[in-house]
């Protein structure tokens, strides 16, 4: 890499206020992999500063748009004023596939209390009962849930005894979230508010059985663009019993059931990781960090799957799949190569997306010069082993964490201790995710929570083949002429999971790291060697 | 069926609405204030404010849109958002440079009763805005109005603190476009230009939220309207506002601040309220109308002659902003079309009855819904209950319009699928053809599609 990533670092900082510098230069760290594969500590999970233009949003849109919004048939009720859930709607591509057309499907619709001045003053209890009243005679749901918006718990609405009262009156599930949109420091604050109320509310109430040997649920896949599909394919085909998913094509009955599963699989760590942890707590399940974004990391995800089972016929199901998808996947990735190979990337998105698609990008012979998270934490940069070492800061100490205690009757220990003592390869990532830095090569930035400003001179100085990150900064990037690929809406395409979504990912960047347009930037009459302006020719 | 619990049977509902057709006070101001040169806007408030508006504001254009936000967290919150706004001002004029910060308020921080004006004293005093920088806001609570009246809060934000009367006479007119897109601005001024009319028009998203691609960011783009452009309207012969919901407000604070008399008008959208816009533009700048524009006029109308066969008695539901709905029922009517359904979110006193004047005989029973409980899921039944033959509004339509299999027609905001909007006018007689074009293809595309083989057309 031309650049020195340390000087980098110094000049993108140099332009903020000092006690800005100061902090900005903690959340951005050059890798370096130690020896005990130790990496650098970066700071993660603190606030933005005022004034920034910054990619993140809030713990509403982590709580509702993110983990409860791609679910189907639990009906969504914001609690506010009219603007949270108009820009909630429909805007991030969960996909969902009930199975038949009259199977309850509410993500295409929209409901509000549209709270007025009236009640910012009076209070919103009495409007949000009625709106419950309301949505449960249109809708006839099993389950609703209700999103709190920022007002809301400034003035003082008790969702959760609305909730209560309601949940009696009309003999369903209702239950609250507290995620006012200033809680935490970004949407990560609202998936843990959303995983809470989800374990508290839905979790273990479907005592369904199922007679499969292998029952797992996918955790922290939102089916956008159809990626769930594709993972679903995928353990079909393998003889995987999928009980549930949170929350991509999901259904609230098997979020219910959940519990019933032998395995919990681990997709997005940031959002997900307090279900797995409270699932294995009280009811004994494991969980395992897996990743299908990648066709290498997608066949490794079905042996873990299967290592964890240890069962000779499902590892040999999972071997067949992988020796039937795979050649598919390498001549596709012969192809982009001879057109992609050596080319730069830069990934800054989200709280898992930017490790993971890490490896298409490999895959494809291309090179990761600088990445990061928009909410991550330390744990998804640097490894869960620094958990203990994370301090908890006032932003985060007000979101709750659940205490848990193995179930009376439903804790069954999957595993017997001495199995358990045999799962301790770190490349299986038994109940452990090892983070990004670990497996980026020395030298790279990885930037925390990047602003604009450093994006623009980050894109300055490397001039990057592609830039990956979400709607906002998607046109700022290609304005300057370098391709941007969203990795929150997939720009409207997809699937990019397991070996059909890879090859699709790499047909993707191939097109656009090769598009004709970005070598038709200056008009003729703007090239370096103008030919001399032609006389006037007499106009009057 | 995508939307497949909506049924015919309506129930009044008095709490909870359903898809909605209309979205909050912050984002419109933020759309007026990227129509100022070199300004930031500001949302002083939590993230997600600032970052929902601003994401919907670029899958609508597909263009970079920029803002800053004070990023309240639960501190804030309890002790008020005045040191984030501090902090925030010394980052941005740091960092980001530009002219001027617009900040617009949130229900967060209108709900904790921050006090914008005083912190922007504080701010100034401190020295957090460098001399010759400025920083403006408008109160834009969520919960009163729409994104409309958040529009109409910074454009008049823009008259209050800059506008200001020297006793020059200048021989220009102000032009307050109202919420419009920027191919839309662009027609208007075009339209003043080829009237060898001078105007001033603000807010102004021409250039900036449909710059060219160079190769070259501009945090900053060269559209907008100047600060000086701004003050200057002070001394403007007359304004002409347009949309009485988005530039009300803004005409009547010029004429109190600075004493500009003020036409409001409908917004120019169709045959008769170009002819209204152009009328008064003449007369306020006492000039002619070129040839060149009554031409433009006549092939409007030619194309209306042309084409009426297809258009005429058709049954139309609308939804979107008063100011465009108003305007599109006058231009349906016009064509001799039938909007029977019109729904706005957005509370307005002036809207039914002016859609009613508008509709005259013509569609005695039409149905008219405006503010609180006014959404698309009411319309929505209404169709189940008695269809219709075309749909227009945003993208949201597009769920009706494919389990009712009717022809949709996007205009409004937002527009998150389509981008003709973002490059073609609707406004002027120019911006008639166009939508009368858009109008015509979603008809004759469904009989191409759809129709008998035996009476399949080749001449149409």
């Amino acid at each position: 890499m031309a650049h020195d990533a340390h000087e980098v670092k110094k000049e993108m900082v140099a332009i903020y206020p000092k006690k800005l510098g100061k902090k900005r230069a903690e959340q951005i760290v050059v890798t370096e992999l130690g020896p005990d594969g130790a990496v650098p500590e970066i700071k993660a999970n603190v606030r933005t500063s005022p004034g920034i233009i910054t990619q993140r949003g809030c713990a509403y849109a982590g709580c509702k748009g993110v983990v409860i919004g791609p679910s189907r048939d639990i009906l969504s009720i914001t609690h506010g004023p009219i603007g949270c859930s108009f820009y909630s709607w429909l805007t991030r591509r969960n996909q969902t596939r009930p199975p038949t057309d009259s199977d309850p499907n509410f993500i295409n619709y929209c409901l509000s209390t549209d709270m007025s001045e009236q009640e910012i003053v009076f209070g919103g209890e009495k409007k949000l009962k009625a709106a419950i009243k309301e949505a449960y005679d249109a809708f006839h749901p099993k389950a609703i849930a209700i999103f709190s918006t920022c007002p809301v718990g400034l003035i003082g609405d008790d969702v959760h005894a609305v909730a209560r009262q309601m949940k009696e009156e009309l003999g369903i599930n209702v239950f609250g979230f507290s995620c006012e949109g200033y809680r935490g420091v970004s949407q990560s604050a609202g998936h843990h508010i959303a995983n809470n109320q989800l374990f508290r509310h839905v979790v273990g109430l479907n005592e369904l059985t199922h007679e499969e040997k292998f029952k797992i649920n996918l955790l922290g896949e939102y089916n956008i663009g159809g990626d769930a599909f594709v993972i679903e394919d995928l353990f079909r085909r393998c003889g995987i019993k999928l009980i549930a998913t949170f929350s991509g094509n999901s259904d609230y009955d098997s979020m219910a059931n959940s519990h019933t599963a032998d395995l919990n699989l681990v997709m997005c760590h940031r959002s997900i990781n307090y279900v797995a942890e409270m699932m294995e707590k009280k009811f004994g399940i494991p969980w395992l960090k897996i990743n299908f974004i990648g066709a290498a990391a997608s066949a490794k995800s079905l042996r873990k799957i299967a290592e964890y089972f240890d069962d000779a016929e499902l590892k040999a199901k999972v071997e067949t799949v992988i020796a039937e998808e795979m050649p598919k996947v390498d001549m596709a990735q012969q192809d982009v190569k001879s057109r992609c190979q050596g080319k730069t990337a830069m990934l800054f998105v989200g709280g898992s997306r930017a490790h993971h698609y890490q490896v298409l990008f490999n895959e494809m012979g291309m090179e990761i010069v600088a990445a990061g998270y928009e909410f991550g934490h330390r744990d998804d940069y640097e490894g869960r082993k620094v958990l203990p070492t994370i301090k908890v800061d006032a932003d985060s100490k007000n979101i709750e964490e659940i205490e848990v205690r193995p179930d009376e009757t439903r804790y069954v220990p999957r595993l017997s201790p001495e199995r358990k003592a045999q799962l301790t390869d770190p490349e299986l990532e038994f109940q452990d995710y090892v983070g990004m830095m670990p497996e980026m090569e020395d030298g790279t930035l990885v930037i925390d929570d990047i602003s604009h400003h450093e994006t623009e001179r980050l894109i300055e100085l490397y001039k990057p083949s592609i830039f990956c990150a979400g709607i906002k900064e998607k046109y700022a990037v290609q304005k300057m002429g370098i391709p941007c690929k969203q990795l929150h809406s997939y720009d409207y395409g997809g699937p990019y999971a397991g070996f059909e979504g890879a090859i699709n990912f790499y047909r993707e960047i191939d097109r656009m790291v090769n598009m004709k347009v970005w070598s038709l930037l200056k008009a003729p009459w703007q090239t370096l060697e103008p030919r001399p302006d032609p006389a006037p020719v007499a106009a009057d | 069926m995508l939307l497949r619990h909506t049924t015919a049977e309506v129930a009044e509902r008095t709490a909870l609405t359903i898809n909605p057709a209309k979205t909050c006070q912050p984002i419109g101001a933020m759309y007026a204030a990227l129509g100022v040169h070199s300004c930031l806007p500001h949302s002083h408030g939590s993230q997600g404010c600032c970052s929902y508006h601003r994401s919907t504001l670029t899958r609508h254009y597909k263009e970079p849109v920029m803002a800053a936000t004070s990023s309240f967290t639960e501190g804030a919150s309890v002790f008020g958002g005045q040191a984030n706004l501090l902090q925030a001002f010394e980052t941005i004029f740091t960092v980001y440079n530009p002219e001027m910060v617009a900040v617009h308020t949130t229900c967060l921080s209108e709900t904790i009763g921050d006090d914008i004006s005083q912190i922007i004293s504080k701010a100034k005093a401190e020295g957090k805005i460098p001399e010759g920088k400025h920083a403006i806001h408008a109160n834009t609570p969520s919960y009163v109005g729409s994104h409309v009246t958040g529009f109409a809060n910074m454009a008049k934000s823009l008259v209050t603190n800059f506008a200001e009367g020297t006793g020059e006479d200048k021989k220009q007119i102000n032009l307050l476009p109202g919420w419009v897109e920027p191919p839309d601005m662009r027609e208007l001024k075009c339209l003043a230009h080829r009237m060898g009319v001078d105007v001033v028009m603000f807010p102004d998203t021409s250039d900036v939220l449909d710059a060219p691609q160079t190769g070259k960011y501009e945090l900053y783009p060269k559209g907008g309207a100047t600060i000086a452009q701004i003050r200057s309207a002070g001394d403007s012969i007359g304004t002409i506002g347009l949309g009485h919901s988005a530039s009300t407000r803004a005409a009547s604070a010029l004429e109190e601040k600075c004493e500009v008399a003020n036409e409001m008008l409908e917004l120019p959208i169709g045959l008769q309220a170009t002819d209204r816009f152009i009328e008064a533009m003449r007369i306020m700048a006492g000039v002619k109308v070129p040839d060149v524009i009554t031409d433009e006029r006549g092939r409007l109308l030619d194309m209306i002659a042309d084409m009426h066969q297809y258009v005429h008695g058709k049954r139309v539901a609308l939804w979107g902003d008063p100011d465009q709905l108003v305007s599109l029922c006058d231009f349906l009517v016009c064509l001799d079309m039938k909007p029977v359904y019109i729904v706005t979110g957005t509370p307005s006193t002036r809207f039914e009855k002016r859609v009613r004047a508008v509709l005259g005989d013509s569609v005695p029973d039409a149905k008219i819904r405006k503010g609180a409980g006014a959404d698309m899921f009411l319309m929505h039944q209404w169709i189940k209950q008695e269809s219709v033959d075309l749909l227009i509004g945003n993208t949201y339509g597009k769920y009706i319009a494919r389990d009712e299999n009717i022809p949709f027609v996007r205009h409004g905001f937002p527009i998150l699928d389509r981008i003709g909007h973002a490059y073609f006018p609707t406004v002027g007689y120019r911006g008639g053809m166009y939508l009368l074009e858009k109008i015509l293809n979603a008809f004759m595309d469904r009989q191409d599609r759809e129709g008998l083989e035996e009476k399949f057309e080749l001449v149409m």
